[in-house]
């Protein structure tokens, strides 16, 4: 089903909600394409007219800062209008179902919705119901994925490292409630690397995450044994009052990642956060700001990736898309 | 008016018949004969049943009509029709109603609006605690004069172990049925699907199989104290099956049900977030499915039952956990049971058996069989048609179904209740 939804019948994609059951190709078309976008950035002018005229929605049902500004940079750089709208405080309030807030935006002849919200699911719910001219990017529903931030994360280890197919990469942290390492794993797995192991306690990971292709640890020190990437991933304080760790302190400890534990994985081996980091948690500064953490180019190759799917679901075919971008250069 | 069903193969379980009989209603609704009339006898109206099967009309241990207080998902006419048109001639309405039925006047309009419409007959399960908050218990006694067949707090949880303990043994005191759901409300917490393989690709809180099993454990350790008679509503995992089994081996006075879904469907079918498949309790993996079928094979379940719970349409678009459980299951309770036997899970006798004699028996109720002298309600079906569910062949006001589009084999031609022919294929009800 999702395939479905998510590629048109050429196979193209027409909305990204998931990296599941996306080939290869499509995830290296991506980067490739993300790729080419770096250098708009860098520009004077940071501009390509690739989508001018579409009308692009951030629909925020979760409060955000950094994602949703990735995705107005992206856009804007790609000349569409953006409109940035935060729900969790607005209408749902006011007992607007979330197909209405929908509908009454897609009124508005919306092109591009970007949507975020705490349910799983939420994005597939919209995208099964929006009319065909308008797409769908997920920018995070609960804990099932968060696609785009995990493209860029594969963006970075490429530029990093070059080849998957022999790297070993660590998750560490609260897998059972991310949906970045959800869609981590997904892609990881998709572009063929050697080892995927998640390092978390048992209260911290998903029953049967095997069942995923994922390799699962307790102990962070093993885990981490000859790995070439280490993603961590952020801890939410309220998950103290669930029973399901006993205390920062502890926590830190256990699987904070610290300088003597970062020694167990390969010496050139890459630290990634998706952000915002909680430092002395989930992370020792010394590693956050240390010579082997990408965590700020992570943040500049979020905005070349999303700029890249964006104009993929707007902008047509890719050969179409390099045409025009090369009749404006 | 006096009616003769002839030419007919008779199923009818309790009563050991599984052959070409003809069957003989009088005037009064009664069967009045078996194979061969009552001297005397003239039918008013003659029903050709050739190559059709005959069986007592089904008994749904549970189906929700929504009214009072839902109406805007179904009314109890809307799903009485419903009914007949499954086949089902008695079932017994959940007292999670608003308001609930806690005193005998709610129990008594139910069954009179209900009457008054005369499809299929209601019976009441009457709310084992005052408002189903698990704190008071409810006039029992009262409710069972004024029709309840079983008490029960439905999907609300009795958490306070003395005040469960306490209304078995209240329950028991006068011979009365409680009817368990089992279901560990801080291992449940916010789970919305099975915790396994799906929940975890999705990313959705799961409900572990511990949540039913703990909550098994805890009701029959307070059944072998009170020596209540107790019925499981709706099992879903295999060790559920296995203690209830253990349970019985033991004497204790179990008894147990599954929903025709959970025999068909697993967590797998949630897809892509279906929230038709949303349920509860939730769909399990297959390994559980089968361990369902086997223990319904084994008799351990003995009633297979709709869990009838339609929806308006909005109830089943928002994101997964968000949407409202349940499926509307009066129309393919029939078709997804002769399904089993297909699959070799049942034989026919079998499978009649879990929609009739057994769910009867489970209740106390001498329907769900054609002796002589019965009430005559009575349901024909045709075992070998196939047709396709499609919304506007449902007359369930709810469309909620995972099975729509399905291919189905087993289609009700007739429906009789109390000797009066209220369904007709083709010709929708004509009461």
């Amino acid at each position: 089903m999702t395939q479905d939804l998510q590629l048109d019948h050429n196979g193209r994609l027409k909305h990204f909600l998931t990296i599941e059951g996306l080939s290869r190709r499509t995830i290296l078309e991506i980067l490739d394409t993300a790729k080419s976008f770096i250098s708009v950035g860098e520009r004077e002018i940071k501009k390509v007219p690739l989508l001018r005229g579409k009308t692009i929605v951030n629909l925020f049902f979760e409060s955000s800062t950094r994602t949703r500004t990735t995705f107005e940079i992206a856009a804007k750089r790609l000349s569409a209008d953006v409109i940035n709208l935060n729900i969790a405080t607005s209408s749902t309030a006011k007992g607007e179902t979330l197909l209405d807030t929908v509908r009454n935006l897609e009124a508005m002849h919306t092109d591009l919705f970007v949507v975020r919200h705490k349910r799983s699911g939420a994005a597939h719910m919209i995208a099964a119901h929006v009319p065909a001219h308008v797409h769908i990017i997920n920018a995070g529903d609960g804990s099932h994925a968060h696609p785009t931030q995990a493209m860029l994360d594969v963006f970075t280890i490429r530029e990093h490292k070059g080849a998957f197919e022999k790297l070993k990469v660590a998750i560490v942290g609260d897998i059972q409630h991310s949906r970045v390492a959800r869609s981590q794993i997904h892609a990881l797995k998709t572009l063929g690397v050697a080892e995927i192991r998640a390092i978390a306690p048992r209260t911290l990971m998903p029953i049967a995450v095997e069942r995923l292709g994922v390799m699962p640890f307790t102990d962070m020190r093993e885990g981490l044994d000859s790995v070439d990437v280490v993603l961590m991933l952020r801890l939410q304080t309220e998950r103290m009052t669930g029973a399901l760790i006993p205390s920062e302190q502890e926590y830190f400890n256990l699987y904070g990642l610290t300088p003597a534990k970062l020694a167990c994985a390969k010496k050139d081996a890459i630290v990634m956060h998706p952000g915002p980091m909680n430092r002395g948690l989930e992370i020792d500064s010394a590693v956050a700001d240390g010579p082997q953490s990408v965590i700020l180019p992570q943040v500049t190759n979020g905005i070349a990736v999303r700029m890249a799917i964006m104009a993929l679901i707007l902008g047509g075919s890719p050969a179409e898309s390099r045409a025009r971008r090369a009749a404006d250069a | 008016m006096s009616l003769a069903i002839k030419g007919g193969h008779l199923i009818d379980p309790a009563n050991r018949i599984n052959g070409k009989r003809d069957i003989y209603i009088n005037s009064d609704g009664f069967v009045a004969g078996i194979g061969r009339a009552p001297s005397g006898f003239k039918a008013r109206r003659t029903i050709d049943a050739t190559g059709q099967i005959v069986c007592p009309g089904l008994v749904d241990l549970r189906a929700r009509l929504r009214e009072p207080g839902l109406e805007h998902k179904a009314t109890l006419e809307s799903e009485l029709k419903a009914a007949v048109a499954g086949g089902i001639t008695t079932l017994c309405c959940p007292p999670d109603t608003r308001p609930v039925i806690d005193t005998p006047a709610m129990a008594q309009m139910i069954q009179s609006r209900a009457w008054r419409f005369g499809y299929a007959f209601i019976h009441p399960l009457g709310a084992l605690t005052r408002n189903l908050e698990g704190k008071l218990l409810t006039d029992m006694e009262a409710l069972d004069d004024a029709g309840c067949v079983a008490f029960t707090n439905a999907l609300a949880p009795v958490i306070d172990t003395l005040v469960l303990r306490r209304a078995m043994e209240y329950a028991a005191s006068f011979d009365l049925t409680v009817f368990l759901h089992c279901e560990d409300p801080w291992l449940k917490a916010a789970g919305c699907c099975h915790e396994g393989e799906v929940s975890t690709r999705l990313g959705l809180p799961g409900i572990p199989e511990a949540a039913e099993t703990v909550a098994i454990a805890r009701d029959l350790a307070l059944i072998d104290q009170t020596r209540v008679r107790a019925h499981f509503c709706g099992l879903s995992s295999g060790r559920a099956v296995q203690m209830i089994a253990e349970a019985q081996r033991r004497g204790l006075p179990v008894t147990a049900d599954v929903t025709a879904h959970h025999l068909h469907l697993s967590e797998q079918d949630v897809g892509y977030f279906d929230t038709q498949c949303h349920v509860q309790p939730p769909l399990r993996s297959r390994r559980d499915r089968e361990a369902l079928r086997r223990g319904l094979k084994q008799g351990v379940i003995g009633a297979i039952c709709s869990d009838h719970q339609p929806h308006e349409p909005d109830a089943k678009l928002a994101p997964f956990s968000e949407s409202e459980p349940g499926i509307s299951g009066l129309e393919t309770l029939l078709p997804l049971t002769l399904q089993l036997v297909g699959e070799r899970v049942l034989t026919l006798v079998e499978a009649v058996a879990r929609l009739t004699q057994r769910p009867a028996d489970i209740l106390g109720l001498e329907s769900g069989r054609l002796s002589v002298g019965a009430t005559a309600d009575v349901c024909v079906f045709d075992p070998k048609e196939r047709w396709r569910l499609t919304p506007d062949r449902l007359i369930s006001r709810g469309h909620n179904t995972p099975f729509l589009r399905r291919e189905l084999e087993g289609r009700v031609i007739c429906t009789i209740v109390g000797g009066r022919v209220v369904y007709e294929a083709d010709k929708k009800v004509a009461p």
